[in-house]
This record gives structure tokens, C-alpha cells and sequence, in this order.
């Protein structure tokens, strides 16, 4: 990634079906938005501003998941526009707790919810971005951590690797100092499957990862379940944990079939 | 000689006001782990400890002990060699960079450790052989190492996850203190048997004017260590450990610890002997500012072992047996000792329960040497 | 351990992917051993460990041959003269030309490994009645992807001493041999008995070129590879570079093949 040092790089932030809260993550660098800005050229960010540069863009910021017939062409515009394209948050990097859905008929949430469900156009499945387009780089969690968007913008300014790292929430939890909620409360955490990003907050409080991060990157979540069910839960408590922000990713997914199974 | 605990709160207050950064256990989210320590109401009095492979539970005793627990989450490692540490800054003046070294900032913190076991004593003299003892000698570990006055308590039980003796690094105390100190619980406050390691030891003791032991104080304290021998249950068969390891590459049972091992990194991250760091330098959005620091690393991550084409190590299976080889076996051949000194954390922290001592002695294909029906 | 800053003298490209660059040697140099590594620094991208490539008879100079594969290397490469890098070392253990004088030396090179080879090459031509014949086998992917092609012809005329090259894709005008580069070793000239070999390329193929020196008579006592593994502190304490019991950075990354042959065959060792 070789930017031309005379013209300032153009970033541009799309939103698909999300909450928004990742995008609002850039917003949250109170301290360094300024820098940020000064940095890129904030081309398109409605959130932000009504401001529009036209594109193409540098980088791209994709927050949602694909969720309608008109987001999945808008994807496809929003990739040719992109330079770089960085999936942000686990609605865009999983399909978000919304892909809830993909167990179920959702046809049939809208029949049961709209007076006119003949209005509501919707596709069966919540889908990552990565399913429809080749993706650059993924920022995981729910919300995407601020210090991992503010390291990746200064790295792909840099010309470096991000220092995004794939291993489990444990190396954070342990050099955080954090004692292991799962020893010695044997409190449920799916912190060794999950991916570090969040600076291992959950376990600094006392309480079990929820696997914001997704999947690291080689979860034996197997062996997580068997353990889980020694600190006492039920299978269908174990299905559960592994359902949520990312319950659509390959590892999650199947963990928490298997445990429906059970 | 024999101290009294306010003798022993003196000790503390002296070397606090000599500008030592007195740190010890305390207990802290369930667990006692090692922090700044002001006086002996900071210290996990009438607390124990109990372990089991998986499982760590803090449990009141029936006295007042103040050292009457095993061991914590953490070792002395995370003074020594911190878990975050910045190298050094680099700066755009003009268009030279401007290297600045952490370094030459504030000097480390000097230490007193309180309360350090006979296997952690072994875990610093592993440490200080791999990082002080080569060609090259880190800087940040020497600065922080080379001024710890360090008061060593004796072992007066065990859990079912030590094998210190099995590693002979233990339960006895044996050198590499400034002062050791072996308590006897007696009533509602436990008195001391102490003794120097050093002069500079004996010169704090003796500051504090406190009489000498009589023989049946040293004999109360003696057979409260004996205590700590006679309750270790596991054991690990050291004979030929080293070569059998490193003849067993293929053994069947490394796939089968494989399934089990999550690849988490907890042991390698609670075990007082790995000494694995990786560096990542960044920059700020301007790019006028680059800093590279110095991170604990494990092996068990895939980046670990990554070359230009891919990780080394891919599998779990290769990882767990890197681990295992390296602490067990080719440790000898890097350095001289096992990198094991049998603490057990490693043990008790793994969230899937995985005993290093059953898995190197099935690849060796020992028969199991622990006492299995005395484990909790 | 601190890089030094170190002025960017001269790029030059090789190939496609694969430039040759040098650095004044920070604080005039202490000069090299051939096989030895420096850690570059990129501030703000990376560090990398790269063979030194030049002349250890010019210690002022620090030459390295990179090619790009990441964006710590494509830094790298990208800088221009003028410009600044950050320089540790040099690092390493190296290949041991003193010790093997009376010797003919045997030098097979596989794609970027020729780098790590060039000094030593340096070495024995500055000290040539020390040694016996130069033969020097040469293997890269295509005509296009040869690194140091108008030396490695400048030497071929050298007398005692025989440049052999070969590619795995030869294209239209590549009038010379075509194959891996084991099997130059039929037109090699050399008696295993008085003959050392220096080898580095890729892992897969110094495993089969050990196992070519072999049949043709060579003891692994006198040959030695050039290993690589994942290094960030050069020193032997961050543990990333291990093979086995070795570590890459400070017990290499040249071995005695002997001790390292059985390593080499061990799947994700």
C-alpha cells in the first residue's frame, strides 16, 4: 500500500444492515479525530457529514451485513469504488446477530410482525460482506476496538502490516494481569476460541468472554464445549454462548449446531 | 533468629523507606496474586489456596497464616520481564530519524520480592541463565534483576499440581535469597524462624534486633517443611526424559493432546520460565512518530513460527509438542537445565485441564509415576 | 538493541521483485563475516532480518540483496538514496571459510539464497591461492529471476573455477540448461574428497542437494546450510527462530549440515 505522499488519501465509511455503533467507533477517537482528519480526506462519512467527495476512494470502511436484494448490489458498486476494502465490525465480518435469522424461516418473523408483509423485500440469510466480495482486511468485534481502526488507519498510511493480531483473548487477559475468570470462578468464558482485539475487558471485570472478536485463529471449540460442560453448563446454555454476534462464522456455527445436537 | 510478625512488618517498612518497591501476594479477583505490598494487612492472611488441573479455588483456613497458600496466576516474571515494554521512540528531525531508547528514561523500579517459593528462586536462576547468561544480555531484565532483594518463604504444604521435588528445585529452600523465612502458625499470629542468604541479608536482620532461634523454634520450623515433602502426590519421571522426548517426534500421543489443547497460550503465559516476546513497532496517523515495543509472545500462536509462505508450526499438534520438547527437553541443550522447575501452573491454569506431567511421561511411555488417588 | 541510523547509499534493481541495496555502515563498520544477517528497520513499518550480500573486504558499506515478499521488504526496497533505515547487527553465525582453506569449495545456490552466498564467494576470490577450485552451481526460477548475472559471467572466466546456471522456466530465449538445480550436478566438476559445500535456497531444496552431495561422496562434516526461521530479536531471546534445539539467529543461521539434516526432514518441527 503505497500512497502518493502529494495527495492525501480519500477514506470512505458505507453502511449496510448494522447499528452503526462501529462506525461511531471513528467518531469515538475524540483525541485523534483531528489527527485522522488531517491525515485522509473524510470523502464520505453521512454519519458525520453531509459532505460527499465524489469517489474513487483509498479506503473504504464497510460496517453491516448483507441483509437485502439492494445491498447486495450496492456491494458490489461499493467494492469497485474501494481501493482497499476493510470490513468493520461482526455484522460485516460474521453477518452480526442478526444471521440469528439464518436458523429460521424469516419469512415467516415477517408475516407475523407487519400489517402488509408484502412491503418488506428481504433476503433469507444475513451474509458477511466476504461472501459477496473480496474483502481487504476485517476488523472484528462488536464494536470494532477504537485503538485496533486508529492502528489500521496508521498502518495502511505507514505502508505496514496492521499489528492486528489473530491469537486468543487469553494473551490479552494475561498480560492485563487478569485472573482467569473460568479457574478460578469457574465462571464460562470463551475467551481461548475468541480472537484478542477487545484488551480482554470482560474478563477484567469478572465476567466470561461473550466472543465479540469471533473466532481466533485456530479455535478448538470442541474442546471448549467439553470443558463447559464440567463447569457445569447445559448444552443448550453451551449453543447459546457460541450464538450471538458471530454465531454465523464456520467455527461458531458449528459449535453451537453440534451442541443443539446433543 | 526468630521474628515476630511485627518484626517482619519492620522489615518491610525499612525496605519500603529505603526505596524499595516491596511487591508480594495479595489477594485480588479470587486468586493471590503479586502486587505493591504497604504492610502485612496487604498479605492473603488466613487465605490457601486450592489447585487442581483446570481449577484454582481461594479457600479461608482455619488460622491465620500469612503465607499458608502454594502458588498464584502470576510469577516474579512480570517485574522482570514485563508483559509491555516500549524499546524506543523514533522521531523525524529534519530527515534523519532521532532514535530515542526507553532506556535512558526513568530508571526500573528496585524490588523487593516478599514471599518467593523454592521453585520460583529456580524459575529466576532459569530466567537469568537464558537472558543474562548468553553473548548478548538483556538490558531491561538486567536493570530490573540486578537490585532485587528477595525474602524466600518456605514451603509448609504442597498441592496436588507441584512436582518440584520430582524437578529438584524443591520444597526446600536452597540458596538464592537474601533472607528465608519459615513460618509457624502458633495461635491467632505466626512468628518466623529466619535466616540470611547473603550479607546483605544478614545486615537487615540483624538491624532489626531480634533474638536469636532456639533449637525447638528450628525444629517447629524444620518439620513445617518437612509438611510441604511430604504432600506432593505428582511426579514426573525424569530418567532419560530428555532424550526419549526428543526421539518421540511422531508418538500417537501428541494427536491426542492435540484434541484436547485449545492453543490458548495460558501456560506458557502463567509459567515463571518462558521467556518468549515478540516486537511491534507503530506509528501515529501523522507517521512522524514510530515507537517499537516489546510484547510477551508464546509459541502457540500461529505467527510464532511464520516464514514467508506460512507458519512452521500450522497444527496445534506441532505447537503443544514445541512447548513441551522446549521445556522439557531441548531446554538441556540451550542452556544446561530443564526449563521446568515443577511450579504447576501450568497445570492449574489450562482451561482444559491438560497435566504436563501425564502427557511427557505417555510419550516417553512411562508408566504413570503420580499418585493418582491422592489428587483432588 | 538499538538500530543505528544508516544513510541509504545506492539502490539498484535486480529483477522483477528483487533489489540490490547499500548503506553506509553505521559508525564506519565493524565489519562482516560472510553469512551473517543485519535486522533492517523500516520506523513505523517493520523490521526484517537480510543476509548481508557484499564484499566483506569493503566493511564501510553494508550491501543487502532483498526481495520483495512483504510490506517490510517493500519498504525496504522503496527507499531512496539519501533516505534513512535502522541497521542491528551483523548477527549470525557464518559460513567457516577459514577453516576449510586447502579446500575446493562447492557453492549451490537456490533463487534469493545466492545472497548469503555472494560474500563468501568475495572472500575466497580475494584469497585465492587459500583455496583449490571454485565451482559454483546456480538455480532460480526463470532467465528473469537470476540475480548478479554479469558477475556470475565475469567469474565463469576466472581460471580454476566453474559457473554452472539453470532455471525452471527457461521462455523463448534462454539458450542454457533447464531443470532444478540438482541436476547440474552431472556437469560439475569437483573431487568430493578435498571439497567443502556451501549451500542455501529454499528448505525443500537443500534437502535434496544434501542428499545429492551425499551419493556423490560427500560427508556432511563438510557440508553446511544456511537456515532460516522467524526472527525478531537476533539475539536469542524472543525464541521465535528455534529449530529444534538451535536457535536460527545466534546458533546459524549457517550450520554444519550434519547437525541439522535430521531437523530438516521433520514436518513442522
Amino acid at each position: 500500500m503505497n500512497f502518493n505522499a502529494r495527495r492525501k488519501p480519500k477514506l470512505a465509511v458505507f453502511k449496510f444492515a448494522s447499528c452503526d455503533g462501529c462506525q461511531l467507533t471513528l467518531l469515538d477517537a475524540e483525541d485523534e479525530l483531528l489527527a485522522v482528519a488531517e491525515a485522509v480526506e473524510i470523502a464520505y462519512f453521512p454519519e458525520a457529514s453531509r459532505a460527499v467527495i465524489k469517489g474513487p476512494y483509498d479506503i473504504g470502511l464497510v460496517e453491516g451485513s448483507i441483509t437485502t436484494h439492494h445491498d447486495a448490489e450496492r456491494i458490489q458498486q461499493v467494492r469497485r469504488q474501494c481501493r482497499t476494502l476493510v470490513t468493520i465490525g461482526a455484522c460485516a465480518t460474521a453477518g452480526g446477530i442478526q444471521a440469528l435469522r439464518n436458523w429460521q424461516d424469516s419469512a415467516e418473523f415477517v408475516r407475523h410482525i407487519y400489517p402488509s408483509p408484502d412491503f418488506i423485500h428481504t433476503l433469507k440469510m444475513s451474509t458477511p460482506i466476504a461472501e459477496h466480495v473480496p474483502v481487504d482486511f476485517e476488523l472484528r468485534g462488536c464494536p470494532i476496538s477504537k485503538s485496533q481502526l486508529l492502528e489500521l488507519i496508521s498502518a495502511l498510511l505507514a505502508g505496514r502490516k496492521p499489528n492486528i493480531p489473530t491469537y486468543s483473548v487469553c494473551l490479552e487477559c494475561k498480560r492485563r494481569l487478569n485472573v482467569c475468570v473460568a479457574v478460578a470462578q469457574g465462571i464460562p468464558c470463551l475467551g481461548p476460541v475468541t480472537q484478542a482485539g477487545c484488551g480482554a475487558i470482560c474478563p477484567a471485570y469478572g465476567r466470561g468472554c461473550y466472543g465479540c472478536f469471533g473466532p481466533m485463529e485456530t479455535p478448538n471449540t470442541e474442546s471448549l464445549r467439553a470443558q463447559l460442560h464440567v463447569l457445569g453448563q447445559t448444552s443448550q446454555e453451551i449453543s447459546r454462548a457460541f450464538r450471538s454476534f458471530n454465531a454465523w462464522t464456520w467455527h461458531f456455527r458449528h459449535a453451537s449446531d453440534e451442541e443443539e445436537r446433543a | 533468629m526468630r521474628l515476630e510478625a511485627k518484626e517482619l512488618a519492620s522489615l518491610i517498612e525499612t525496605l519500603r523507606r529505603d526505596g524499595y518497591e516491596v511487591v508480594g501476594p495479595t489477594v485480588r479477583d479470587g486468586a493471590i496474586v503479586y502486587d505493591a505490598i504497604e504492610g502485612l494487612e496487604d498479605l492473603p492472611r488466613g487465605w490457601t489456596d486450592e489447585h487442581a488441573p483446570g481449577r484454582y479455588r481461594l479457600l479461608r483456613r482455619p488460622d491465620n497464616a500469612l503465607f499458608g497458600y502454594v502458588v498464584g496466576p502470576q510469577s516474579w516474571k512480570r517485574f522482570l520481564l514485563p508483559p509491555r515494554v516500549r524499546l524506543f521512540s523514533v522521531r523525524r528531525n529534519g530527515d534523519q530519524p532521532e532514535i530515542i531508547a526507553d532506556a535512558s528514561a526513568e530508571p526500573p523500579p528496585k524490588y523487593a520480592f516478599l514471599g518467593a517459593r523454592a521453585c520460583e528462586l529456580a524459575a529466576l536462576a532459569v530466567q537469568d541463565r537464558v537472558l543474562l547468561g548468553g553473548p548478548y544480555a538483556d538490558p531491561i531484565y538486567r536493570n530490573r534483576r540486578q537490585d532485587v532483594f528477595v525474602i524466600a518463604v518456605q514451603c509448609t504444604q504442597a498441592a496436588p499440581t507441584c512436582f518440584c521435588s520430582s524437578m529438584g528445585t524443591g520444597p526446600k529452600l536452597s540458596g538464592g535469597y537474601d533472607i528465608a523465612l519459615t513460618e509457624v502458625v502458633e495461635g491467632a499470629e505466626s512468628w518466623f524462624v529466619a535466616h540470611a542468604g547473603t550479607e546483605a541479608g544478614a545486615a537487615r536482620l540483624a538491624a532489626l534486633g531480634a533474638p536469636e532461634a532456639s533449637p525447638q523454634d528450628v525444629a517447629r520450623a524444620e518439620e513445617a517443611a518437612r509438611r510441604a515433602e511430604s504432600m506432593i502426590t505428582r511426579r514426573l519421571n525424569t530418567a532419560g526424559l530428555r532424550e526419549r522426548l526428543a526421539e518421540n517426534f511422531e508418538h500417537p500421543q501428541w494427536d491426542d493432546v492435540a484434541r484436547r489443547c485449545l492453543a490458548c497460550a495460558n501456560c506458557t503465559l502463567v509459567c515463571p520460565t518462558c521467556f518468549c516476546v515478540t516486537v511491534e513497532d507503530t506509528s501515529d496517523v501523522t507517521g512522524s512518530h514510530a515507537e517499537r515495543w516489546r510484547l510477551w509472545d508464546s509459541c502457540f500462536t500461529q505467527s510464532f513460527s511464520y516464514i514467508h509462505g506460512g507458519p512452521v508450526r500450522a497444527s496445534i499438534k506441532a505447537r503443544y509438542r514445541q512447548w513441551l520438547t522446549h521445556k522439557l527437553s531441548s531446554w538441556h541443550d540451550q542452556f544446561g537445565t530443564s526449563g521446568c522447575v515443577g511450579c504447576g501452573r501450568c497445570i492449574t491454569w489450562c482451561p482444559a485441564a491438560i497435566e504436563i506431567t501425564t502427557e511427557a511421561e505417555a510419550v516417553c511411555g512411562f508408566p504413570p509415576s503420580s499418585l493418582r488417588s491422592e489428587q483432588a | 538493541m538499538l538500530p543505528q541510523a544508516s544513510r541509504v547509499i545506492a539502490v539498484e534493481r535486480e529483477t522483477r521483485d528483487t533489489f540490490t541495496f547499500t548503506v553506509a555502515a553505521p559508525g564506519g563498520g565493524s565489519g562482516f563475516a560472510p553469512g551473517q544477517f543485519s535486522m533492517l528497520s523500516v520506523f513505523g513499518v517493520g523490521e526484517a532480518p537480510i543476509s548481508i550480500s557484499g564484499d566483506p573486504g569493503e566493511p564501510d558499506r553494508l550491501v543487502y540483496t532483498v526481495r520483495s515478499v512483504g510490506p517490510v521488504t517493500q519498504a525496504l526496497v522503496t527507499r531512496r538514496p539519501g533516505e534513512w533505515i535502522g541497521v542491528r547487527g551483523p548477527f549470525g553465525a557464518s559460513w567457516p571459510l577459514a577453516a576449510l582453506r586447502g579446500k575446493d569449495i562447492l557453492i549451490v545456490a537456490g533463487g534469493i539464497g545466492l545472497a548469503p552466498l555472494r560474500p563468501a564467494v568475495y572472500y575466497v576470490l580475494r584469497r585465492r591461492g587459500d583455496y583449490g577450485r571454485l565451482v559454483l552451481l546456480y538455480g532460480a526460477r526463470s532467465p528473469q529471476d537470476m540475480l548478479y548475472r554479469k558477475q556470475l559471467s565475469a567469474w565463469s572466466y576466472l581460471p580454476d573455477t566453474q559457473i554452472l546456471t539453470t532455471v525452471d522456466y527457461g521462455g523463448l530465449s534462454w539458450r542454457g540448461h533447464v531443470g532444478v538445480v540438482t541436476t547440474l550436478f552431472r556437469y560439475a566438476r569437483f573431487d568430493a574428497q578435498r571439497t567443502a559445500a556451501l549451500v542455501c535456497g529454499p528448505e525443500v531444496m537443500m534437502r535434496f542437494v544434501l542428499r545429492e552431495l551425499e551419493t556423490r561422496g560427500m560427508a556432511l562434516s563438510d557440508v553446511y546450510v544456511s537456515m532460516e526461521r522467524n526472527m525478531k530479536c537476533a539475539v536469542g531471546f524472543c525464541g521465535h527462530c528455534q529449530l529444534g534445539p538451535h536457535f536460527v539467529c545466534k546458533d546459524g543461521p549457517v550450520f554444519p549440515a550434519a547437525r541439522v539434516k535430521r531437523l530438516m526432514e521433520r514436518y513442522e518441527l
